[in-house]
């Protein structure tokens, strides 16, 4: 019998309402529910802590299998592990295309053999990502995943896309999707707007996201079947998704660090490290975003982690790939902009963005300090202030717009299934 | 009094008005050397300049290559079919090579916005940009204000129309840059999907009716206007173009009389203007061609370490 006593943290539980100081037991890596007296047990000392169920994140780019030099299951979980995370979801746009079971079967395998915290799969919704033929979602339902995606393209047909979200239904499967209208969006790098004018940059338009999200809020209203959309940018999303929610349609949504910290006016050193898709946008938009954050409308917060080599980085920005690293910066970032600065929600509503909110999208028994939950627990300084240091990333990449900036919050300690896997 | 402390020049945003007239006066002192019988000075003697042309282009580069002879620079050309970015080689590793070869001056063409910045800031030499995507073309903008402060005297409170697709042309930022910086009053005239209204955050009006400015115009600058090659969602046909906004007789005819005529080539003739005003008498093209070979002298000279020169 192994036994892990938490003790003296502010603890915080969302999923069960629970905010105060007390001690946290684990036995045996489950979250035990009550005190175990006169037992020999190490104690992880919480005091002027957060203690909470361990951080999830949902959308995460492990690189594996295939882009073994940008990121694999180990560097990037390690990465992780290093942010507070004791769960992630990777997307299927590797090399194969996680759209067979055979491909989400060796993820699991390897994240069994290297991961340091737990992984999930989602599988593509249609075959290598070209938005044509649906992927056999069933079998790979069997295979374990957790919802479908093309992550990092989006189905242009409306007619498959309604016919993948019905299909998925059947396995109770959200769907996941980046909103991107290829007519509309085109070539675009950068946010379309004074930035992409003066750069001389193709701009990708806030329409171009809209657009879908429009499209995905009234297949969702029609098929009656959850549909996610991934990394929303645009401000005017908003207020499409908060009419929508309120009249019942299954539509969620999720907001990436990157999207509430940083401006298209950052691009203006033509650096590669500030392209991601969709692009970094307006301050105004960064106010609609924080505003659908603070009333609830957006519930999900995610990294969109998007590891790339820095020779594949530095290069001219309209060559270079999307992406940027998430993981390590991401409650940090969240923490500073939201609790700190903008004062748009508290710590406790931040944990569970983080946590049961996504535990719930996509069903898994995680998110909670639940006695009997597995013991995926993170210890959080949220006042401390520090600089990220991206030469001493975890992850293989170092392609982070955050290198050298200051925070105020951090993950200090991560715990899965009651070991401790990083601390600081 | 030298103004001028840059190693290279990308863009002409955010240069001061004293080093905008630095060049253009610098330039102004060059031109002379190019009417001369003996068409060289010593200034570049012993310095190496690379032509790293990566997007064709033959007036650019044939200009800054005589320029370089002039100042009499050892200058090697490379284009893009002849260099190893054709083999997969990234543009930082062929400008290394340059570096290593002691190039004291790269010119760099380029398709991509901000390449020439990229190599800037990664290289000891000094990086001119030859035009980057549709970004900037700075000496191309220099040129043109040049050619304009030598007919009109001055650039303060100068009328300047551009026309045509100002979405996509490194020109026209250029020259919205520079005119701005030196107090004209820039109009941008072209269709809504080629002249949106964001380009008024450079500090320029826009128009879509070149009738608003015929009349109140001291220079109209008509950018070369293509379709095949671009998104033929942006406007209909050529034909539909010159209807609205090409340069023709009747047009021209109602042009204030030392307004002058601009287009930075190369000229589609019955397009953007019609051939007899391109042949007319407002039209300062060819001085342009001129002008350019003097301001690309200023700025090979001024960037290569050169103190600049008053007039």
């Amino acid at each position: 019998m192994s036994i892990v006593k938490i003790s003296n943290g502010r603890i915080i539980d969302p999923a069960n309402g629970r905010d105060e100081t007390g001690d946290l037991w684990i036995r045996d890596g489950v979250i035990a529910d009550h005190p175990i007296p006169d037992a020999e047990c190490v104690v992880i000392d919480a005091s002027g802590l957060v203690v909470c169920p361990g951080l999830i994140d949902l959308h995460v780019h492990l690189r594996e299998p295939g882009q073994s030099h940008k990121e694999t299951i180990g560097s990037g979980t390690a990465a992780a592990a290093a942010g507070g995370f004791t769960t992630v979801v990777c997307m299927p746009n590797t090399n194969p295309v996680a759209d067979s079971p055979a491909t989400i079967r060796w993820i699991h395998e390897r994240a069994k053999q290297v991961a340091k915290v737990n992984v999930f799969c989602t599988g593509a919704i249609t075959k290598g990502l070209k938005g044509e033929e649906l992927a056999p979602i069933g079998s790979m339902a069997n295979a374990g995943i957790v919802a479908i995606t093309d992550d990092g393209r989006c189905v242009q047909n409306n007619e498959v896309m309604r016919r993948a979200l019905e299909y998925a239904r059947m396995f109770d499967l959200p769907l996941l999707d980046h909103c991107q209208d290829y007519s509309l969006v085109a070539d675009g790098v950068m946010h379309e707007g004074e930035w992409s004018v003066r750069l001389g940059l193709p701009g990708w338009p806030r329409i171009g996201e809209e657009m879908i999200v429009m499209r995905n809020i009234l297949l969702s209203d029609l098929c009656d079947a959850p549909i996610h959309c991934q990394h929303i940018s645009s401000g005017g999303s908003v207020p499409m998704l908060r009419a929508a929610k309120a009249r019942g349609v299954k539509i969620s949504a999720e907001v990436c660090p990157h999207h509430i910290a940083l401006t298209d006016a950052d691009l203006r050193g033509y650096d590669a490290n500030f392209k991601m898709n969709p692009p970094l946008r307006t301050e105004r938009d960064i106010e609609q975003l924080v505003e659908g954050i603070a009333d609830g409308t957006i519930e999900i917060l995610a990294s969109d982690h998007a590891p790339h080599a820095a020779y594949e980085k530095e290069v001219e920005l309209d060559l270079a790939p999307f992406g940027i690293l998430g993981l390590e910066t991401e409650f940090a970032v969240f923490c500073d902009e939201l609790v700190h600065k903008r004062k748009a929600i508290d710590l406790p509503r931040l944990i569970e963005m983080l946590t049961i909110a996504p535990a719930r999208l996509l069903k898994l028994d995680r998110g909670t300090l639940s006695p009997g939950a597995p013991a995926d627990v993170t210890l959080l300084d949220p006042d401390v202030e520090w600089a990220y240091d991206v030469e001493k990333t975890a992850s293989l990449s170092r392609n982070s717009p955050f290198h050298g900036r200051t925070f105020l919050g951090r993950a200090v300690r991560t715990i899965v299934g009651g070991e401790t896997v990083w601390s600081l | 009094m030298n103004a001028w402390t840059r190693k290279d020049l990308v863009a002409l945003d955010g240069l001061s008005r004293e080093e905008l007239t630095l060049v253009l006066d610098t330039a102004k002192a060059f031109k002379g050397v190019g009417e001369r019988t003996l068409k060289k000075v010593p200034a570049l003697r012993g310095r190496t300049m690379v032509n790293f042309f990566v997007e064709p282009s033959t007036r650019t580069r044939i200009s800054f290559e005589l320029a370089a002879m002039r100042l009499s620079a050892d200058v090697v050309n490379i284009s893009a079919t002849a260099s190893s970015l054709q083999k997969g080689e990234s543009l930082k590793d062929t400008a290394r090579n340059l570096q290593a070869l002691h190039a004291d001056i790269i010119v760099l063409r380029h398709s991509s916005a901000g390449a020439a910045q990229f190599l800037a800031e990664r290289l000891d030499a000094s990086v001119i940009n030859g035009g980057d995507g549709s970004h900037e073309h700075p000496t191309q903008g220099l040129l043109d204000v040049f050619t304009m402060r030598e007919h009109a005297g001055r650039i303060e409170g100068l009328e300047v129309a551009i026309v045509g697709d100002i979405l996509f042309s490194r020109v026209a930022r250029s020259n919205v840059h520079a005119l701005v910086k030196l107090g004209a009053k820039v109009t941008l005239v072209g269709p809504t999907t080629l002249v949106p209204r964001s380009l008024e955050a450079l500090g320029a009006r826009v128009t879509h009716r070149l009738d608003d400015v015929l009349e109140t115009a001291d220079v109209v600058n008509l950018l070369r206007i293509q379709h095949e090659r671009q998104r033929k969602e942006y406007f209909p046909s050529l034909g539909e173009y010159t209807s609205l906004f090409g340069l023709t007789k009747a047009r021209a005819a109602r042009l204030k009389p030392g307004c002058l005529i601009m287009h930075p080539g190369p000229i589609n003739r019955g397009v953007e203007i019609d051939s007899d005003v391109a042949d007319g008498s407002h039209s300062v093209i060819l001085e342009q061609v001129t002008n350019g070979l003097a301001v690309r002298m200023a700025v090979l000279y001024l960037c290569g370490g050169g103190a600049g020169i008053q007039s």
